[in-house]
């Protein structure tokens, strides 16, 4: 049986880690590829990267990141932030990411969903969105509404009918972050992740609200999300991969516990 | 040296690193001295199977991995659509491959005892081993590796079956028959168990 993912997210402005991680004792924890070599060895499924850097001009700096994670971390990695275009997917995905994260640039252009797909394939493009409940109305059946720009722009679109039409375009899985429940620690928002996961036929990734280890067994089991996005939960020491994995798979979540090798070869 | 098939698609760099970190000497190469040459061979990549034999035979690679490879017994490794294009069909762009395996390549259903299965499958899933390959040396049986695939093999000898999965239906998840090994898994992407079996591969002895 396929396992349910866990997915650590790291927030890297200018090539540096945003959000510290206090607990950890020899590892510079501003530096992505250390903590990407962390999560890794402690057992995260996959990883993504946030590049929240503002400026252009200083983007080429991801690319290195990217490109030094790549020697070292062996799980699948994906990379997103300010793709607007299959030359910025393409980037990424040569320095050795394995998925792009298209965000508000596929909102703007949602042509660049199937391009990518089409040049990449669709395994590579994940179609992330932000979305935030501002209440049901005739344009907006669900409530759900699609935000970008960091949340500072409202579309109109209905989150639930972006999903489907992500899905056609050909993404490879969405990943759905809830606006409200982001950074709240009060758990994913279900309703949500349970509504677009029934509506499409591709993996669905629940983000935003993780505090507990119970929020995740909420998300995959009710949400029926096939993996979750973690931060805070994880960063600040609080429940530890390995924890969170032992309490998922102790209630009956497949999880995937990393083989203990007689020789190491991490 | 162990040559990586550079048949313009798919993710071949991925298959570099892993085996820079393992300290093996490689090179993504479609020059077919350079693959006669080499001690090992390795097939990887993600991509459709149509397209990557259309693009093999426009290289002329199909004849090198039939003749010289494959048919000379040099240790070779396919990865993901590395093993599809083993058989002799695959039902995904309704391709003629190299025929090298009998059997086919067939599509995950859509549905599973009226619930519906994604497809493609993406993560990580277990692999049972069915029997004590030199590959598997130090995996645990019924490890994680981790997968990206609408389509699996179906052999016509059930024997060249060293590992199965399930996914909807129990599949053949890796093949081998003498020097030649191909996994429908990602080696390169599957951590510590991924790496070992990789490196196993290197140090297969003829």
């Amino acid at each position: 049986m396929l396992s349910k993912r866990i997915i650590p997210c790291l927030d890297v402005r200018d090539g540096r880690v945003t959000k510290g991680v206090e607990f950890l004792n020899n590892v510079d924890v501003g530096d992505p590829v250390a903590m990407a070599r962390f999560y890794y060895e402690q057992g995260a499924d996959e990883l993504v990267f946030y590049d929240i850097t503002a400026s252009n001009e200083r983007r080429g700096i991801m690319i290195e990141v990217v490109r030094t994670v790549a020697r070292e971390i062996f799980i699948p990695f994906s990379v997103g932030g300010g793709l607007r275009n299959l030359d910025d997917m393409r980037a990424v995905l040569l320095a050795g990411a394995e998925k792009v994260s298209i965000d508000s640039g596929a909102v703007r252009d949602p042509s660049i969903i199937s391009a990518g797909a089409k040049a990449f394939g669709s395994q590579c493009i994940v179609l992330s969105m932000q979305v935030k409940r501002t209440g049901a109305r005739p344009e907006l059946p669900s409530g759900f509404e699609v935000v970008i720009d960091g949340g500072r722009l409202f579309t109109g679109k209905d989150a639930i009918e972006w999903a489907r039409e992500g899905e056609r375009r050909g993404a490879g899985e969405l990943c759905v972050n809830s606006i409200d429940r982001d950074g709240t620690n009060a758990g994913y928002d279900l309703e949500l992740t349970g509504a677009i996961s029934r509506a499409v036929s591709i993996p669905v990734i629940a983000s935003g609200g993780a505090g507990e280890p119970e929020h995740l067994r909420e998300a995959f089991v009710s949400a029926e999300a096939d993996a979750a996005i973690v931060a805070s939960i994880i960063h600040y020491g609080k429940h530890p991969i390995p924890t969170l994995k032992r309490y998922l798979a102790q209630r009956g979540v497949e999880m995937r516990e990393p083989p203990r090798l007689e020789r190491s070869i991490n | 040296m162990i040559a990586i098939v550079d048949y313009r698609a798919g993710n071949l760099t991925s298959v570099a690193r892993a085996l820079e970190h393992l300290g093996h000497r490689c090179e993504i190469t479609d020059r077919p001295e350079r693959i006669v040459s080499a001690e090992r061979v390795i097939l990887p990549g993600v991509g459709a199977a149509g397209a990557t034999m259309d693009n093999l035979r426009a290289l002329g690679l199909d004849r090198v991995l039939l003749d010289e490879v494959i048919g000379k017994g040099k240790p070779f490794l396919g990865i993901c659509i590395g093993i599809q294009i083993l058989f002799d069909r695959s039902e995904e762009d309704d391709a003629r491959c190299l025929g090298v395996i009998g059997g086919r390549v067939a599509r995950f259903p859509n549905q599973l005892d009226g619930r519906p299965l994604k497809v493609p499958q993406i993560g990580w899933n277990r692999v049972r081993q069915l029997t004590r390959h030199p590959v598997f040396t130090e995996v645990p049986d019924n490890t994680h590796f981790y997968f990206v695939n609408s389509y699996y093999p179906i052999p016509d000898d059930p024997t060249v079956t060293i590992a199965t999965c399930e996914y909807g239906v129990r599949f053949t998840a890796a093949i081998a028959r003498g020097n030649l090994v191909a996994t429908q898994f990602h080696l390169e992407k599957s951590g510590a168990a991924g790496l070992r079996l990789l490196d196993n591969f290197c140090r297969l002895v003829n």
